[in-house]
């Protein structure tokens, strides 16, 4: 059963062509990607699946509802954390995460979704006082906070560190392992093979391959080396288990 | 943990979306030193620092240096009008007298001469000195036992309500509530568009309307302090009349209010950047803050000008406060004024509505 059935969708601005015949299927309880370079219009498709942004033609279905008939409904069961978003600095994560849970018929706690972020001792900080991870985490406990089905997360590590980066993927792992389905941008390959099922490569506004990260890298990978050498593990594998992945917030 | 024991009308209120939005709103403005300040301190050293430049002055005293030249009569003037509060004596030799005449210090020279006869130096051109010349003139023949043909009685009257603190005091409340309410409303939306807040709100099923509505809401709330600490500074401190029922002015206030923030609303309905919406709220509230009559009468302007200067909201929240407070008028004398504020007000919000942008 797909939670998300893009077909021939197209976006334009202006002369810019940013999604062009797009096609996608996001299957129950996987984590999907779309990878893709700045300006491939990975940001555009995921936010005419969000109904934020209005498409020019094609079709989109979320959790078998459309934007047309089920927007209320859909706004219910969707979790999404955009790119960028800058929530009200004065404001502490308790206040925030309540005001977010006030606009749900049927939210999560504000304690369950602190403690799924790892942001408990922080609860009373100040916004403004947060670390670049900490705020991306908090703007994920936002995408969380209404218990959605299909949770979109729009590059929700870039610019982070790498702890940052593993504390934001146990998020992802945790949400997956409830039973529920991702669809995550990205433009980290290591962060898509770690963490995803299913990936679609997206340039122009076209999907130029698809697949699971092992079949990808069979299908477009260069062929194996016959190098004599164990690649057991990545230098940022060696820095984090040096550096400790957890607690090092600040 | 699915919350679906209780059903979403069970909720308590503080978890409702419009009380959160509300309490939200006030958090933001307390936690915004610098807000705080030009809402309402600001209106409060303005009031005070006309209040006192423009103070009715004291009964006007006249200061005179007498001079007796050598051999005058006993009895000297000084003596004479002592009790007289108008006129301030200085008794000086004739050289200093002068001098002080020169420079100000006194406004006349009387000079009694060895046979009695009294002469006024000053310069008739000089109002003060003109006035102080009739002022002690008189009281020196009364005193000498002049009296007068008629009676006259002087009646003074220098009441509250006719002094320049009690024009500009209901005139800062109503800068004051245009001020806050274009910038309360206007800076806070612009501020949350540009940081992609609004867009991450609508991506949510967070009612717009609520959402719209709590900004009114909290902004009635910090009315109430806003009026009640300038109206409250006026009356303790200048002694400002409120003739006119306090439930108008409050009416009054909430309405003009409610015009302003729809103002600061469309204001911010399409601007993305702070500096766009601060140039388009001066280019909104300056011609206002000069026309509207803050500090003076509009009807100084040009007879011209004047349908303009009337249709503006914040020259009809201003007669309308002025009305109340000075005149004691009640609703029914300034059905124009209300009708100019609540068609702006319906004007900008109706706009609002159909510009804004969330995304």
């Amino acid at each position: 059963m797909s939670v998300l059935a893009v077909r021939a969708l197209c976006k334009r601005y202006g002369d810019v062509v940013a999604v062009d015949g797009l096609d996608l299927d996001v299957r129950a309880q996987e984590c999907f990607g779309l990878l893709g370079p700045n300006g491939a219009g990975k940001t555009t498709t995921i936010e005419i699946c969000e109904g934020l942004v209005v498409r020019d033609s094609g079709d989109v279905e979320v959790l078998g509802c459309t934007w047309e008939r089920d927007a209320r409904a859909l706004r219910e069961r969707i979790g999404i954390s955009l790119q960028e978003t800058q929530l009200s600095e004065k404001l502490t994560v308790r206040e925030s995460l309540s005001l977010f849970r006030s606009f749900y018929e049927r939210p999560q706690e504000v304690a369950h979704v602190v403690g799924v972020v790892q942001l408990e001792e922080k609860i009373d900080a100040r916004i403004g006082s947060l670390s670049g991870g900490q705020k991306q985490r908090l703007a994920v406990a936002c995408a969380l906070i209404g218990d959605p089905e299909l949770l979109f997360l729009d590059e929700p590590t870039t610019g982070l560190d790498p702890q940052s980066r593993r504390q934001m993927w146990d998020v992802i792992d945790r949400f997956r392992a409830s039973g529920r389905s991702i669809v995550v941008t990205t433009h980290y390959m290591d962060e898509a093979e770690r963490l995803c099922d299913r990936i679609a490569i997206v340039d122009h506004g076209k999907v130029i391959a698809r697949g699971t990260p092992a079949e990808l890298i069979a299908e477009h990978g260069p062929p194996p080396r016959t190098e004599v050498r164990t690649v057991t593990a990545t230098l940022e594998d060696v820095f984090v288990s040096l550096t400790g992945r957890h607690l090092r917030d600040d | 943990m699915i919350d679906a024991a209780r059903p979403p009308h069970a909720r308590r209120w503080l978890e409702r979306q419009l009380v959160q939005l509300t309490f939200v709103r006030f958090r933001e403005f307390v936690r915004e030193p610098e807000a705080l300040f030009w809402v309402f301190v600001f209106p409060i050293l303005m009031a005070a620092g006309l209040g006192v430049a423009f103070r009715s002055k004291p009964a006007s005293t006249v200061t005179v240096a007498v001079v007796e030249r050598r051999g005058a009569p006993d009895g000297g003037v000084a003596k004479v009008l002592a009790q007289d509060k108008a006129i301030i004596v200085r008794e000086l030799p004739e050289a200093q007298a002068r001098e002080a005449l020169r420079n100000g210090k006194v406004m006349l020279v009387a000079i009694r001469d060895s046979a009695g006869v009294v002469t006024y130096r000053y310069d008739p051109a000089n109002e003060e000195s003109r006035l102080a010349r009739m002022t002690f003139n008189d009281a020196l023949m009364r005193a000498a036992g002049r009296v007068d043909p008629l009676t006259a009685v002087d009646e003074h009257i220098t009441e509250p309500g006719s002094r320049y603190i009690d024009f500009v005091v209901p005139g800062l409340l109503g800068m004051n509530l245009l001020g806050s309410g274009v910038w309360g409303l206007g800076f806070a939306l612009v501020d949350m568009r540009r940081r992609k807040l609004l867009k991450r709100f609508v991506a949510t099923p967070m009612s717009r309307p609520q959402f719209l509505l709590s900004f009114i809401l909290s902004r009635l709330g910090l009315l109430v302090l806003e009026v009640a600490a300038l109206i409250g500074f006026g009356v303790l401190a200048f002694h400002v009349p409120l003739r006119g029922p306090l439930w108008v002015l409050a009416f009054v206030c909430v309405l003009g209010s409610l015009c302003f923030s729809g103002l600061g609303l469309l204001i911010s309905s399409r601007v993305r950047t702070m500096e766009g919406a601060s140039g388009l709220m001066n280019a909104a509230m300056l011609p206002m803050w000069i026309l509207g009559g803050v500090f003076f009468s509009s009807s100084k302007f040009p007879a011209l000008m004047q349908p303009l200067v009337q249709a503006l909201p914040l020259t009809a929240v201003n007669n309308a406060l002025r009305a109340n407070m000075l005149e004691g008028a009640s609703l029914s004398a300034m059905v124009p004024e209300l009708a100019t504020i609540a068609a702006w007000a319906v004007l900008c919000f109706s706009l609002a509505l159909r510009l804004f942008r969330w995304k």
